[in-house]
């Protein structure tokens, strides 16, 4: 039932990743790629940002009952210097744009974005006739993963992170390719 | 007191207020001139005794904008309703109740930044959710044609 | 020489202004604090909000009746069910349409189960502020058990938009009953392990006994309901003062204090868990049969006037008003959230007391932004 109980191998549902990972370089340096991106992707920290619903539920994802210590995530940092990953939990509006993007400047490399969340993808049901939603956080800072639902349920969120994990696995050293490396966000 | 007793002991205090009972409550409309006075005197009469003021509404009501009160005595229990409006739409001015009910402060800076209707002797009246070059979006003459959808 | 280094040292003699927020992990969403010190001393406190303002109240006017629950759900996330609930009986007031007992009672046993649900949160996130990590672990531990039973029902954990104008929008599911039974009884036996973990123990007596002090005039000037308010000694519990729903069948005590501190204020808040408890324990056996919804039209026009809705969510009293000219959208909708008024007050109660007393101060007053800025 649920992540637990699936093997590895089984996971393969996203064929340009597996594209990515099995064109490699040369021994030396996939060697050294493995053990970096082991150590990256076991030990990611959140920064701690919740705008609103969908901050709860990943509240309650740290909780008990759907616990991400267990894939590395627990240690949530205050300040953005410390932090890997930032996931956008909840709506983004006009006014709150400016301070995402500054939070976003001040981390440090590698940094991975996470939607999550219907209102952090596109607006959601803020959408229509809302005249402050920004419709979806992709417009201010570029995103890695989106995480549909809204709220999304726990176990989504879950699956969303190991997703960005396997993500994180097929990088290197050598040059990092990111899927918006040409973004350019203003 | 119910809605009748209501309606006669405020046109007894403020002669050219307009009663009219509604399904729900009394509701009063008076010029805006006299919305300070008849709010003290609601607040400090020993027979109505307002001393709750539960939330201000502004409205745009097409020609004219306004505000409406609600109050509620904590002692006696009834709930009234007071509705003014200003026919000036440039520079709408009403009154402030900040000086008879604290919660006022907040209430009276949301119905100026969404609507734009100033209050006088109101202690610090800025913007509240929106920044200082927004328009009012609550106004019916709002204009955003990116995102409203008009049918 | 000791005059020169003695006259340098800032923040002591002038007021030294500090920001904090809008990303915080103590303001319990997206506020910004703006505060002025003296020294450790708190002389003033701005708050500035906005960084939610979605402008529900603006796109209400071009939806209809029933999509606009949807979006209440998502204002004050933690009472999603009693918002719902006012939109509900604001709409079923104007349209004049009587409800069954059943839809009654089971309107009135979710919306204690949310109630419960967030004074669980409350009691999590207060442990957490104050330092207590394991309170969080525990509180949310216990509220999975309540977001099962959502989730049978009514297909979503936080965000269920369940009662709809006519009723409810499924019947409840045939092991509603069950394990809300078991569920009350797990609870009262775990309830006092939660007291004593923070109710009798010294450090957190020492940092809420006395502190944030608020009258029982100015929690009335200010308009502070809820269990804020009651902490204080208003009596503003809608529940019992124009009861809708089933509340006027059940016999529960309003929780009342006189003393009006933070301590006060956290446990006004687990009496009403408890009483909450009680509230579900009469009506859960004897859920009468009956529909589940009235049968409404496809479009709902309220006739043209204004009507005045008033509910006690779990943070104080929400007010729904509507202005309706006829049409199938409403011309204006206003919701007095209780948390809109409640900050108000921070200002005034956080005066001369220590900045970390601020953070248990706004903790107690128990703060959910997306309400605040709607």
């Amino acid at each position: 039932m649920g992540i637990k109980g699936m093997k590895k191998e089984e996971f393969r549902d996203n064929e340009t990743l597996e594209l990515l990972r099995e064109s490699g370089t040369n021994v030396l340096l996939t060697t050294i790629d493995d053990v970096i991106n082991w150590g990256r992707k076991n030990s990611l920290w959140p920064l701690t940002f919740a705008t609103s619903c969908c901050g709860i539920e990943m509240m309650a994802t740290g909780a008990p009952r759907h616990d991400f210590a267990r894939f590395g995530m627990e240690v949530y940092r205050a300040s953005p210097r410390q932090a890997d990953v930032i996931v956008v939990a909840g709506t983004i509006v006009n006014k709150m744009a400016p301070v995402l993007k500054r939070l976003y400047d001040q981390m440090s490399e590698p940094k991975y974005v996470v939607a999550m969340g219907a209102c952090a993808i596109s607006g959601g049901p803020f959408f229509l006739n809302s005249y402050s939603v920004i419709k979806g956080v992709e417009h201010v800072i570029p995103v890695d993963v989106y995480v549909p639902g809204c709220p999304p349920r726990p176990e989504a969120l879950l699956y969303g992170m190991l997703q960005l994990q396997r993500l994180i696995e097929t990088e290197s050293i050598k040059s990092r390719k990111r899927r918006n490396e040409t973004h350019n966000s203003k | 007191m119910d809605k009748k007793q209501l309606g006669d002991f405020v046109k007894s205090l403020e002669p050219n207020a307009e009663v009219k009972e509604g399904k729900q409550y009394a509701e009063i409309t008076i010029p805006p001139s006299g919305l300070h006075s008849l709010a003290k005197k609601l607040r400090e009469s020993e027979e109505a005794l307002f001393d709750y003021l539960i939330s201000i509404t502004g409205v745009d009501y097409g020609k004219e904008l306004g505000a409406t009160y609600h109050l509620n005595s904590t002692i006696h229990g009834h709930i009234i309703v007071i509705k003014v409006k200003t026919p000036d739409r440039e520079n709408p001015v009403l009154d402030s109740v900040t000086d008879i009910w604290a919660s006022a402060e907040f209430l009276e800076r949301e119905v100026y930044d969404l609507l734009g209707i100033r209050f006088n002797n109101h202690p610090d009246l800025r913007r509240l959710f929106l920044d200082s070059s927004w328009g009012y979006p609550l106004r019916k003459d709002y204009v955003d044609d990116i995102n409203i959808v008009t049918k | 020489m000791e005059e020169i280094v003695r006259d340098t040292i800032i923040g002591e003699q002038e007021e030294y202004v500090i920001n904090m927020g809008p990303q915080h992990p103590s303001t319990h969403g997206v506020l910004r604090l703006v505060v002025s010190l003296k020294g450790e001393i708190v002389k003033n406190v701005q708050p500035h909000v906005g960084y939610i303002h979605r402008g529900i109240e603006k796109m209400c006017e071009t939806i209809t009746y029933p999509q606009i629950i949807h979006l209440t759900d998502r204002m004050d996330y933690f009472s999603a069910n009693i918002n719902n609930e006012a939109v509900a009986l604001c709409v079923e007031k104007a349209l004049e349409v009587e409800i069954p007992d059943r839809i009654k009672v089971i309107r009135t046993i979710v919306s204690e189960l949310t109630r419960i649900q967030s004074h669980q949160l409350f009691w999590a996130s207060f442990g957490m502020d104050l330092g207590g990590l394991t309170c969080f672990f525990y509180g949310l531990r216990d509220r999975e058990k309540i977001l099962d039973i959502f989730e049978e029902t009514t297909g979503g954990r936080m965000i269920n938009s369940y009662n709809c104008p006519g009723g409810l929008m499924y019947d409840i599911h045939p092991n509603f009953q069950k394990r809300t039974r078991e569920f009350i009884k797990y609870f009262r036996k775990v309830l006092p392990e939660y007291d004593s973990i923070l109710t009798g123990n010294v450090i957190f007596r020492e940092r809420t006994a006395g502190i944030g002090h608020l009258s029982l005039q100015d929690a009335i000037s200010f308009g502070i309901t809820g269990p804020t308010g009651r902490a204080s000694g208003f009596s503003c519990d809608i529940r019992k003062h124009e009861p809708y729903s089933a509340y006027d069948r059940v016999k529960f005590n309003e929780v009342l204090y006189n003393e009006g501190d933070t301590y006060h204020r956290y446990l006004a808040r687990v009496e009403e868990m408890r009483e909450s408890m009680n509230i579900i324990d009469q009506l859960i056996d004897n859920i009468p049969e009956g529909p589940f919804a009235v049968k409404m039209k496809p479009v709902i026009k309220l006739p043209e006037g204004e009507y005045f809705q008033r509910v006690e969510t779990a943070r104080g009293e929400l007010d729904v008003f509507i202005i309706s000219d006829g049409n199938k959208n409403p011309y204006r909708i206003k919701f007095r959230s209780p948390n809109f008024v409640n900050l108000g007050v921070l200002n005034h109660v956080s005066r001369d007391f220590k900045i970390a007393d601020l953070v248990a101060i706004s903790g107690s007053l128990d703060l959910v932004i997306p309400d605040i800025d709607r």
